[in-house]
């Protein structure tokens, strides 16, 4: 048993959980700031933006060297491939997280408008696809990493029917219509973040199962033939 | 060429222990296949299976087949036959240490009544250019003993002597251990070459080097074939646990 080797993939693991947990938590503020038209929200996640940035270098940093000092192979080689395409999958989930603060704190200094489009509903499905993504790296679980696929088109169909709401109320109510074009692009923002759960979650399966399942080659998700496993 | 070998239900023993259990494998012409295993599961007993070198250890003995294209190893075939077809390249490099760095590599053709000194300078000059060594030697071929050559360069001095009989068949094992990271380079590139006039089998220890040479693997553990396939699948998701625990140094 290389026992080094095995806690330096245990410390890279607990760095890119506490990576995701950053990321989770400024979308979630980003998020609770739209609803309630909270400026400290936004700030705190424009404050909290380095922290991810710093955590991503170290994360890339660390994989870097154990490719260079451990040469690991099979499933170490895939776990390593895969934190650092997750690591750079939180660091966009972090940039949205901003994107999202930034639109906030433009509209909190525009009057407040009704707007028919359910954004915290959004948030809501987005945020279980995070967490879920985050759950299957956690515990190695392959199915749980398929249902974030799957959530993705519920997003994608929010989003759909957020622009075709929001352009009409342009169209409608031409005053409201910045209002309408910063919830227009927290939605975008929001279904980007969809799009990187989608993509830890794809990259969790390549590291469980050794499957590339991108681009929606699901077929070649062979299932496991043996029991997942649960260390790492 | 290298032609390919059919290894089938080939079991080996040392006196009463059994070394080896009904191994079966296909070894493509051509093609450089890599052993793998920890110490002591079989995959230097194996090797040696090919070209009968266990018949040199008391008690030892191999049951089923092995076709070296279409020359059966255990059926009649002289070991001198065999071992003009199958070349040997060992973990210590072994130069006859009396023998100039030319006789060394002309050991094998003299041993069978090759005279022909002209026809003898162009195979030794082509082996050690096959060995990637003509460069380094050739000033002083008949002045130096092979034994005077670095680490290295006896290990591809060596490989220079298997190739002189124009075998089918190489067998390294662990040819690289001995030797620092260039040396080792050098062997591996020549191995990458030679696959295309040779079918080559290695045992190794270093699993890098079966990744970085070998199109093909196989996992021995406790005497028994694990998993063979190609080697890039053993090394990003081999089919057995057994495999993938070596491969990650979770055992071995």
């Amino acid at each position: 048993m290389r026992t080094r080797f095995q806690q330096e993939m245990e410390e890279l693991r607990e760095k890119l959980l506490r990576m995701g947990g950053l990321a989770e938590l400024a979308v979630d503020r980003a998020c609770q700031a739209y609803s309630e038209r909270d400026l400290t929200r936004c700030r705190l996640v424009l404050e909290n933006e380095s922290l991810i940035n710093v955590a991503e270098r170290e994360i890339d940093e660390r994989a870097f060297d154990i490719l260079a000092t451990q040469q690991p192979a099979a499933v170490d080689l895939r776990f390593i491939l895969a934190v650092t395409k997750i690591n750079s999958d939180l660091e966009r989930v972090g940039d949205q997280a901003v994107n999202i603060a930034e639109r906030v704190m433009d509209m909190i200094e525009l009057p407040a408008a009704d707007l028919p489009v359910d954004i915290p509903r959004m948030a809501t499905a987005v945020g279980a696809m995070v967490r879920r993504a985050l759950e299957s790296f956690v515990d190695g679980k392959a199915e749980l990493a398929q249902a974030v696929l799957e959530m993705d088109h519920v997003v994608d169909r929010m989003r759909d029917e957020a622009f075709i709401m929001l352009v009409r109320t342009m169209n409608e109510r031409p005053q409201v219509t910045q209002q309408a074009l910063d919830a227009l692009l927290v939605a975008r923002n929001l279904e980007r973040v969809a799009d990187h759960a989608t993509n830890i979650a794809e990259d969790v399966i390549f590291w469980v199962l050794g499957a590339d399942v991108r681009h929606h080659a699901l077929a070649a998700a062979q299932p496991p033939d043996r029991p997942e496993r649960q260390e790492q | 060429m290298g032609v390919g070998i059919t290894v089938e239900h080939v079991n080996a023993f040392y006196g009463k222990t059994q070394a080896l259990f009904d191994i079966n494998l296909v070894f493509q012409a051509n093609h450089a296949t890599a052993l793998i295993g920890p110490s002591g599961c079989g995959k230097s007993t194996f090797i040696r299976c090919l070209n009968r070198m266990h018949e040199t250890i008391p008690d030892a003995r191999v049951e089923g087949t092995v076709r070296i294209g279409d020359l059966s190893v255990y059926n009649g075939t002289s070991a001198t036959q065999l071992r003009r077809r199958v070349g040997m390249v060992f973990q210590k490099a072994n130069p006859f240490p009396t023998m100039s760095i030319y006789d060394n590599v002309a050991s094998g053709l003299k041993l069978n009544g090759f005279r022909n000194r002209k026809q003898l300078d162009e195979v030794v000059e082509r082996s050690l250019n096959s060995a990637a060594l003509w460069d380094e030697v050739k000033d002083h071929l008949h002045k130096k003993s092979g034994a005077s050559l670095s680490g290295g360069q006896q290990q591809r001095l060596c490989i220079a002597r298997a190739l002189a009989v124009q075998p089918e068949v190489l067998l390294m094992d662990e040819p690289c251990s001995a030797l620092d990271p260039i040396s080792t380079g050098k062997i591996e590139d020549l191995i990458f070459q030679l696959k295309e006039q040779y079918t080559i089998v290695i045992v190794t220890h270093n699993m890098q080097q079966a990744a970085r040479v070998a199109e093909f693997t196989g996992f021995f553990l406790l005497g028994k074939m694990i998993e063979f396939d190609k080697t890039e699948k053993v090394f990003r998701k081999p089919s057995d646990k057994r495999t993938e625990d070596y491969v990650t140094g979770r055992f071995g």
